[in-house]
């Protein structure tokens, strides 16, 4: 058994690794639009917790990584409110939230 | 090792598995709604992680806008847009799900790779701020990140107005044709569809 001080930062980082691939394969995957909102969240809180784990190892004094994640999480409220929005009134006007019926733009 | 120590990893595996189990739900379940009530429960714990980090602020502040704010408005889009809909079959889907699955494996690979060979150059634990890190992030916000504090607020301004008009729905007092007025309750009921399928 390994005598550890404290949680290597290591641990930290592949949690965030594979929570942002998860986000990933989400986002490319999913047919339902909300689901790929929900795959974004995934990510945003994927940097957040790649931030914070710096922020406490690495600079533990200034801590500027968790005012960085402040801001992340206002930006990433903005981004939901704005996103859910819009695919409302994507569903009033196609009446179906399937990615991929969604393609007015492909030429 | 210590109590305190074999407390913090046994609290640190339990919030893992929970947040990659359900990330792993929110992705492939069937159901929409089960999903969104696991993304709440992994909201929550990345707030545990964040209190393993000591930042007590930051996991108050995920805990109200993550799962008090942004997850009740997925539900409440959820509720509005919740129509069985019989998906339309996609001929490569096979070959697509092969692709973005190699895609995503090899980028956790290499994200892990980095992970485990650089040398972090962690600063010296006696430095910590520890639990003081609410202050230390008001003097921030206060003084060196005054401009982004002040501009979050009118993008915080301008989202809120854009979700508004881009989620309202257009009432008409006068009928463009006739000039009489419309009886706003036929509006709300035959709304049809602008764009049907094209293909």
């Amino acid at each position: 058994m390994i005598n550890l001080e404290s949680i290597p930062l290591q641990a930290f980082l592949i949690v965030s690794s594979a929570l942002f691939c998860i986000g990933i394969w989400g986002l490319l995957n999913s047919r339902n639009a909300v689901r790929v909102l929900m795959s974004i969240e995934l990510m945003l809180n994927a940097v957040n917790i790649n931030l914070m784990a710096f922020s406490s190892y690495i600079d533990n004094n200034l801590i500027q990584g968790q005012v960085f994640t402040i801001f992340v999480i206002t930006v990433a409220a903005a981004e939901a409110a704005v996103g859910l929005a819009i695919l409302l009134s994507l569903y009033r006007n196609r009446v179906t939230v399937d990615m991929e019926s969604f393609n007015l733009l492909k030429w | 090792m210590s109590i305190a120590i074999t407390t913090q990893i046994i609290c640190f595996t339990v919030l893992t598995l929970v947040i990659l189990v359900g990330a792993l739900g929110v992705v492939l379940l069937e159901s929409i709604v089960y999903s969104a009530f696991l993304l709440g429960g992994v909201f929550m714990s990345v707030a545990g992680l964040y209190l393993l980090l000591n930042a007590s602020f930051v996991a108050a502040a995920q805990v109200l806008v993550y799962v008090g704010a942004v997850n009740v408005l997925i539900i409440f889009a959820i509720m509005l847009v919740n129509k069985k809909e019989d998906l339309k079959p996609i001929n490569d889907i096979n070959s697509r799900r092969i692709i973005s699955t190699t895609i995503c494996l090899t980028l956790l690979s290499l994200l892990i790779r980095v992970d485990l060979t650089n040398t972090w150059s962690l600063a010296n634990p006696k430095n910590s701020i520890g639990e003081e890190s609410t202050i230390r992030i008001g003097e921030h916000l206060f003084s060196d990140y005054l401009l982004p504090f002040e501009l979050a607020s009118v993008l915080l301004l301008m989202a809120m107005i854009g979700a508004i008009v881009l989620a309202r729905r257009d009432v008409m007092t006068k009928d463009i044709s006739t000039g009489l007025p419309v009886d706003q309750e036929l509006i709300e009921k035959s709304s049809e569809p602008l764009l049907t399928n094209k293909n």
